[in-house]
Order: C-alpha cells, then sequence, then structure tokens
C-alpha cells in the first residue's frame, strides 16, 4: 500500500546543513493502522509532509499503491495537528466536509450523503450550519477527521492529531479513530509522539530515532481488539510494549551517542 | 487611509465601565448637539452672518436640497462618476493584488514604479485629466480610479499574503487543482480585506469627485453645485448646505458597506470574538 | 494582535518594496560559509534592488519612445520634463536655491509639514484621552464621523472666511484634513494595549503621567506611526488642493498655472516633482519609525524572522 525505502531528507547545505532524516524504511498494508513514534524533534513532521507529496526529499523513495510520489497522490487525505488553521473559517462545518469531494464530480446527492454520513460518524450531527470557530477544539478535529472520512481515502495520515487537545476529549478521540477504522476498513499512518497513544491505536508501532532521524525498530502490536481505554491499558502485554517503546525512545541504539532534543531547528 | 473603524465599535479590550449602547446613543446625541449649538452660537456672535451662516438656517436648507430634484440630479452624476471609477479600481485592483500577492518576482519588480506613482496626489493629476479628457465625467472617472485602486491593491496584497499557509496545504494534500486552490481558498480567505479596501477607497472616490468637480468645474456634480453656489458669494448658507450633503453622503456610504462586510463575513467577526 | 478588518494599516501603507535592511545576525562570527552566505545574500539583495529601478528605467524609456513617436502635446518625452524639473529646482552654477525652490516647493513644504505636525499632537493627545475613556469617546464619535467625511476642497470656503487667505488658512486646512487618521490609529492603538499591563501598573503604584509616557504611547506608537503615514500622503493632496485655490505660489499653484497657460512640461515636471516628494518623505518617516519602533523589532524577532521569508 504504502512503501517508504532508505527515505533522507537535509535541510540547507554547507555547515548550516541539518539532517532531519537520515534514513527511513518501512511499509503499510492494507487495512493496517501503523503509528509512527518517535521524540520530539525528530522530523516526524517533515516524514508526513514527504509523505503526502507535500515536500520533495533529498533522497529515497515513498510509493504509494505501487505508484512513485510526486507531488500530491489522489486517495490520501490527512488531519493536521493544527485543526485551527488547516479548518477552512469561513466555511460552515458541511461546507468544511464537502470541500475536498467538490473535484471529485461526485454528484450532489452522493455528496450530501458522505457528508451526513460521516459527520455521524464523528458524532456531529446536527452542527453542520455552525462554524469552525464556534466549536470546540475537540469538535473542530472531529470535523477534520470527518473531512478526511467523507474523501474516502486510500490511506489516512495523521500529523500528531490530538497534540492540543485535553486528556478526557484526547481518549474519546482515540476511540472514535478505531471506531471509523472498523467501520470504513482504512489503512492510517498515526504520528505521534505520545507513547501510550502510539501504542493503544496501532498494529505496529515504528520508533524513530532522534535526528539525524533513523527507524529503531519497529514493533507488533498483537493486543486483541476492540480496544478500551482502561481495559486494555492495564492489560500486562499492553505494560510491557509501552515500557519496550519507552526505552527505546529513551536511548535510540547503544552505538550512538544520545542527541540533544532542542538542537532542531523547528519544524516539528 | 486609515482603518475607518467607527469609535462606537467595542473593542476587544474594554478600558473603563462597559457601556450599554443606550448610554453610547445618549452620549453621542449629547455630543452633536453641544457641537451645533457651538457652532450656531460662533455663526450667531463670532463672525459676519453672511460669510458665516448659522447652522439652524443651514440645516433647514439642507433638509428642503435633500427632496430638490434638480439638486439630487447633481448628486446622482457624482455618485454615478464615484460608483464607476471605484468598479474599475476594484475589478484592477484585485487583479493587480492577486498577482502580486502570488507572483513575488512581479511584486520585486514593481515596487519602485509603485512607490513613485503612488504619493502622486490625484487632485495633482487634475490638469492632466482635463487636459485628456475634459470636463466631463470621464475626467472624474479616471481620477477615481486612480485614486481608489491603492488601498484596494494593497489590501487585496496584504490579504494573499495573510491566507493560512496550512489552508492551503490541506486543500493540496485532498488533490485539490491548483486553480481551484485559487479560486476556493486564497480568494475567499482574501475577500474580507478587499472589502475593507472597497470601504476605504469608498470614501476616498467620494472626495475625490467632489474635489475634482470643484476644482476643475466639472459640467454637473454635487461639487460644481458647491462651486456655483459660491461662486455669488451670497448662497454662503447653501454651500454649506451642500457641503453638509456631502459628508452625510460618505457616512451613508461608509454604513452600508460596513454593513455589507458584517452580513458577509459573518465567519471573520465569529472567529475574533473567539481569541 | 489581530484587528480585522481593521487591516493592518503598516503594511498596506509602506507597499510592498520599501527597501528592506537585511536582517543582521548577530550570532554569525566571520567563518567561511556564513560570510559566503552574506555575500550571497548580498548579492541577491542589490540583484533585486537594480532590477526594481531597472523596470522603472525601462517604463521610463517605453514613454519616451512612445511620446517622441506620437507627438502628443499632452504627453511630453520623460526627459523633456525631467530637464525642464531639473532646470527649475535643482541648484546650479548661478544659484543654489532657484526661484521656484523659494517660492514654491520650500513654502509648500513647510505648510504641509507645520499641519502635519500640528495634527499628530492635537490628535494624539485627543486619541489618548478618547482610547482611555470611553465615555469621552461616545461624545465625539458622531462629531468625528461625520467631520470627517467632509471632502477638504468643500471646507476651502468655510477655512477662507475663518482664517483669511494666506498661509494660516492652509495650515490649519492640512491639519484638519490630516488629522482623522491619526486620532483614528490612536484610538485603536490605545485600546489595543493589554489591559494586564495597565493593572501591573497600577498595582505597583506608578502614577498616570510614567504610564501615559511608558506604557500607552509605546504601546500605541507602531499604529500612530501608521496613521503618520497615511496623514502624510493626504498632506501632500491636502498642500496641492490648498494651493489651488487663492494661492500666488507653491507646488499646487505652479501645477495649476501651467496647466491654464498650456506650459506642459511645467506642469509634468510639478506632477514629478510630488512623485520623487512623496516617495523622499515616505523614505524619511520609514527611517524614523525604524529608531522609534527598534524595541519593537527585538520583541517580535523569534517569531516573525522565519514566517518572515
Amino acid at each position: 500500500m504504502l512503501d517508504v525505502r532508505g527515505l533522507t531528507h537535509t535541510y540547507g547545505s554547507g555547515a548550516t546543513a541539518h539532517t532531519a532524516l537520515a534514513d527511513i524504511s518501512f511499509s503499510v498494508a492494507e487495512g493496517e493502522l501503523v503509528s509512527v513514534v518517535g521524540p520530539s524533534g525528530c522530523g516526524k513532521t517533515t516524514l508526513l509532509r514527504v509523505l503526502s507529496g507535500l515536500q520533495r526529499p533529498t533522497g529515497g523513495e515513498v510509493s504509494f499503491q505501487g505508484r512513485p510520489v510526486n507531488g500530491v497522490p489522489e486517495g490520501l487525505a490527512m488531519v493536521f495537528q493544527d485543526y485551527a488553521r488547516s479548518l477552512y473559517p469561513w466555511q460552515t462545518v458541511a461546507g468544511n466536509v464537502r470541500f475536498p469531494l467538490r473535484h471529485l464530480r461526485l454528484g450532489r446527492e452522493e455528496a450530501h450523503r458522505r457528508v451526513a454520513e460521516s459527520l455521524a460518524a464523528v458524532g456531529l450531527e446536527g452542527h453542520s450550519d455552525r462554524y469552525p470557530s464556534q466549536l470546540s477544539g475537540g469538535m473542530q478535529q472531529r470535523v477534520a477527521i470527518a473531512r478526511a472520512l467523507a474523501y474516502q481515502p486510500g490511506v489516512l495520515l495523521m500529523d500528531e492529531p490530538f497534540a492540543s487537545i485535553d486528556a478526557q476529549t484526547r481518549e474519546d478521540l482515540e476511540d472514535l479513530v478505531l471506531k471509523v477504522r472498523e467501520r470504513y476498513d482504512m489503512t492510517i499512518v498515526f504520528v505521534t509522539h505520545d507513547i501510550d497513544e502510539s501504542v493503544y491505536l496501532a498494529d505496529r508501532v515504528v520508533v524513530l530515532s532522534g535526528p539525524p532521524t533513523t527507524v529503531v525498530t519497529t514493533i507488533d502490536v498483537p493486543l486483541p481488539q476492540p480496544r478500551d481505554q482502561i481495559e486494555t491499558k492495564e492489560l500486562r502485554e499492553f505494560v510491557a510494549l509501552r515500557g519496550e517503546v519507552a526505552r527505546l525512545i529513551r536511548r535510540p541504539s547503544s552505538d550512538r551517542a544520545p542527541e540533544p532534543l532542542h538542537s532542531h531547528s523547528g519544524n516539528d | 487611509m486609515p482603518p475607518l473603524n467607527s469609535l462606537t465599535r467595542r473593542g476587544r479590550l474594554d478600558h473603563g465601565p462597559r457601556t450599554s449602547i443606550l448610554g453610547t446613543l445618549r452620549r453621542g446625541l449629547v455630543g452633536v448637539v453641544v457641537a451645533l449649538c457651538l457652532a450656531e452660537a460662533v455663526a450667531r456672535w463670532g463672525v459676519d452672518s453672511s460669510a458665516l451662516p448659522p447652522v439652524s438656517v443651514v440645516l433647514a436648507n439642507t433638509g428642503r436640497l435633500l427632496v430638490d430634484p434638480a439638486f439630487l440630479t447633481e448628486v446622482a452624476a457624482t455618485l454615478t462618476a464615484a460608483v464607476t471609477g471605484l468598479g474599475i479600481a476594484a475589478v484592477a485592483g484585485v487583479g493587480l493584488g492577486l498577482l502580486l500577492g502570488s507572483l513575488r518576482w512581479v511584486e520585486r519588480a514593481s515596487s519602485v514604479v509603485v512607490e513613485f506613482l503612488r504619493p502622486i496626489p490625484s487632485v495633482a493629476l487634475i490638469p492632466v485629466a482635463i487636459l485628456v479628457f475634459g470636463q466631463g465625467s470621464e475626467m472624474k472617472v479616471a481620477l477615481v480610479t486612480y485614486a481608489a485602486l491603492w488601498p484596494i491593491l494593497f489590501n487585496t496584497l496584504y490579504g494573499v499574503r495573510a491566507v493560512e499557509p496550512l489552508a492551503r496545504e490541506s486543500a493540496r494534500v485532498f488533490g485539490v487543482p491548483r486553480l481551484a486552490v485559487l479560486a476556493r481558498v486564497v480568494l475567499p480567505s482574501t475577500a474580507p480585506f478587499v472589502a475593507a479596501g472597497v470601504r476605504i477607497s469608498a470614501a476616498i472616490a467620494l472626495i475625490v469627485t467632489v474635489s475634482a468637480e470643484l476644482l476643475a468645474g466639472a459640467a454637473e456634480g454635487l461639487g460644481s453645485w458647491i462651486l456655483r453656489m459660491s461662486s455669488g458669494g451670497a448662497n454662503t448658507d447653501m454651500v454649506y448646505a451642500g457641503t453638509i450633503v456631502a459628508g452625510l453622503l460618505g457616512l451613508v456610504v461608509n454604513g452600508l458597506l460596513r454593513a455589507g462586510e458584517q452580513r458577509l463575513f459573518r465567519w471573520k467577526r465569529l472567529m475574533e470574538e473567539q481569541t | 494582535m489581530k484587528t480585522f478588518p481593521t487591516v493592518e494599516p503598516t503594511s498596506h501603507a509602506r507597499g510592498p518594496g520599501m527597501v528592506r535592511p537585511a536582517p543582521a545576525n548577530p550570532g554569525q562570527g566571520a567563518q567561511g560559509p556564513a560570510r559566503s552566505g552574506r555575500t550571497a545574500r548580498a548579492g541577491r539583495t542589490l540583484g533585486s534592488f537594480l532590477l526594481r529601478w531597472a523596470v522603472l528605467a525601462g517604463l521610463l524609456l517605453v514613454w519616451e519612445l512612445a511620446a517622441l513617436n506620437a507627438r502628443s502635446p499632452f504627453f511630453p518625452p520623460p526627459t523633456e520634463f525631467l530637464a525642464r524639473a531639473g532646470e527649475l529646482w535643482l541648484p546650479s552654477a548661478e544659484a543654489w536655491l532657484t526661484d521656484s525652490m523659494r517660492d514654491d516647493v520650500l513654502p509648500s513644504l513647510a505648510r504641509m509639514l507645520a499641519g502635519l505636525a500640528l495634527a499628530t499632537v492635537t490628535a494624539v493627545a485627543l486619541g489618548v484621552a478618547i482610547g482611555l475613556n470611553r465615555r469621552i469617546g461616545d461624545y465625539v464619535d458622531p462629531v468625528i464621523q461625520f467631520a470627517r467625511a467632509l471632502p477638504p476642497p468643500a471646507l476651502i470656503p468655510l477655512f477662507l472666511v475663518l482664517f483669511g487667505r494666506d498661509d494660516l488658512m492652509r495650515v490649519l486646512l492640512i491639519a484638519f484634513g490630516t488629522s482623522w487618521p491619526i486620532l483614528i490609529n490612536t484610538i485603536e492603538g490605545v485600546r489595543s494595549i493589554d489591559p494586564l499591563k495597565h493593572a501591573t501598573a497600577r498595582v505597583f503604584g506608578v502614577p498616570l503621567h510614567t504610564r501615559l509616557t511608558r506604557i500607552v504611547l509605546p504601546g500605541a506608537s507602531q499604529k500612530i506611526l501608521a496613521g503618520v503615514r497615511t496623514a502624510l500622503a493626504l498632506g501632500l493632496i491636502l498642500m496641492v488642493i490648498s494651493e489651488m485655490v487663492a494661492a500666488t505660489g507653491g507646488i499646487g499653484y505652479h501645477i495649476v498655472q501651467a496647466q491654464r497657460g498650456f506650459q506642459i512640461l511645467d506642469m509634468w515636471a510639478g506632477i514629478a516633482l510630488l512623485g520623487v516628494l512623496g516617495y523622499l518623505l515616505n523614505l524619511a518617516l520609514t527611517l524614523v519609525e525604524h529608531r522609534l519602533l527598534a524595541w519593537h523589532r527585538i520583541a517580535n524577532r523569534p517569531s516573525s524572522e522565519p514566517a518572515g521569508q
């Protein structure tokens, strides 16, 4: 579905060059939910921008559904961390969800059905005529998720979508992601710096090192489905997995000296 | 031009006690009455009253003028010229603003030319406009277009630059074609800036039209009417009545455009109330 | 500080291309790569500088060729009227100060600057009072809104009656017309100051006059200067208007006389002079602003620098 081979990305050149991605390879199978976790400042946002085709990497290759990614590929959707800026304030909730559907030429009824259905899926029926600025942060992020669902993408990229949302709402939204994934049978790449979140949501966790970023390892998450915020997190396997990921992030690998986390140039 | 904000519009940060709308109205009325009394007093006891007639007389004349068909024809001529010039300036200003805002090199290349053209006051071009267009309405329209162009152009430019990059990117991620991004992301997001520019330019357009009529001795219009009235020297009360109508016209146009903005850009207001 | 739809006046008033000084990089020493980066940037700045002026020169050239071709009586070639402008106003061997410079340009500028100065002082004082006290604002708002909507040329008869026909009347007309943008911007600027700053000062018992000079004026300074910039453009217009009626000298008088006497070169020379004066005055104001608002740039540096380019 999505293949990343030997991806590298360097900002600038010469003495001021900053290598954000040193060597990234992983793949995502159809219907899988893969979370990508790493210390803050490890180039997660760069990685997602490259995956989505918004940014061209300086080296390596990304292919999506068998075709190399050059520019933004079709059938891809993204939920950004900054919901307030990625939604369109001049459009209503329904308008925002309908927005990317226009160029698909779906026909009025089909578009209407998708909008209504995806808004219902995120629990926002009855809010369709309000403006994003009239909603709380959590509800705005639900709109962004609905927008992605209505588009029915081949793969959904989520860039730390819940990083600026309070803990209680965050748990609700995590469960929402699991629910819609079940229902739409969707392939999801979920980038986060939250270890609990990465393990709780995923089928597989890709652990990144600090910059220059490489893939430390990939861990399978054989936790039973459906997951539950309390019961799943009480399981011994969950505790063991989150411990393993945490140790990997704290000590990236034995042969590399720990990198200062804040030396990064600010794209995460 | 300045941000033409009404002073009574509640700012985000209140200093002093919060006041009710009724109190604001009452105090505004008191202010107007005091100003009128002051002007009346100056006219009655200060200066020669043939040169500066009392406010009561001027206001009575203003009332009579507002129902006088011959006078209203002149006002219509002024409005037509102002609106035509404003329309041309809006189309040109938005087009140029989008172009300069989207292509940095065009903006860079044109900057010095713009810096030299912009400070040339439109009134200084009245002589040229008379030579080229005569004293008819084309002259007025040309001057208005020139003067009204700048605020619209710069507001559009500023608006395009203020478009949220993430808003563009989210459209691109969903595969929205580039031209559609311009039409459905850049334009709506810039629209409030354009509207503010048009409102500022509308005030300028009216002032420039009346000025051009006054200074160039145009065939018709509010300005030429004032000029005709003042040439005899006996009709000073009419001159002031005409001036007051010009001021009222400006107020009405500004109010209408502001109300239109409030309706059209409700989303913008909602956004501001949030922050 | 998002104040919509006020539309940040600085940016549209300054226009796109005021020569922006290259950002200073105090952190970078004289190491090789840093230096080469700096020369590269200097090269780019020089390049774009040349490009801007080349475009102006190119347009003038096109005009020149078109004018030579068409020989329209109303549109003389730029070289001719620029030469005439030089003759009229540039210092020459016989006179350091030409007649027209002494009789038209300098008095015009003096009146304009006097009017602008008067407007700035009055409008800032009034604006601070209104900005700090909403009730005062309520009383004067309708009157201000109306007075601002009056077309200044229509006020000339009134000003002639009230203040006579000489310089005083012109200075007051300019002051009257230019005070509105400064007044409105001062009010906006004062009202946009974070109330927490006032509260902090009051808690520490800072007296009113210190609060005015240390909190209110600096806080509103950016907006005030933006207002002055707008007022400057308006001042030029009013300067010309006031000299088109009942005047015996000044740039506006010069232009009108030239047009009436069909001295087309003189007329265009006057218009070009206004363009140059406007450009120079704007530049001067930018320098003043740069000095006065240095603290503002420093305060905003971390957030504005990466987003700037």
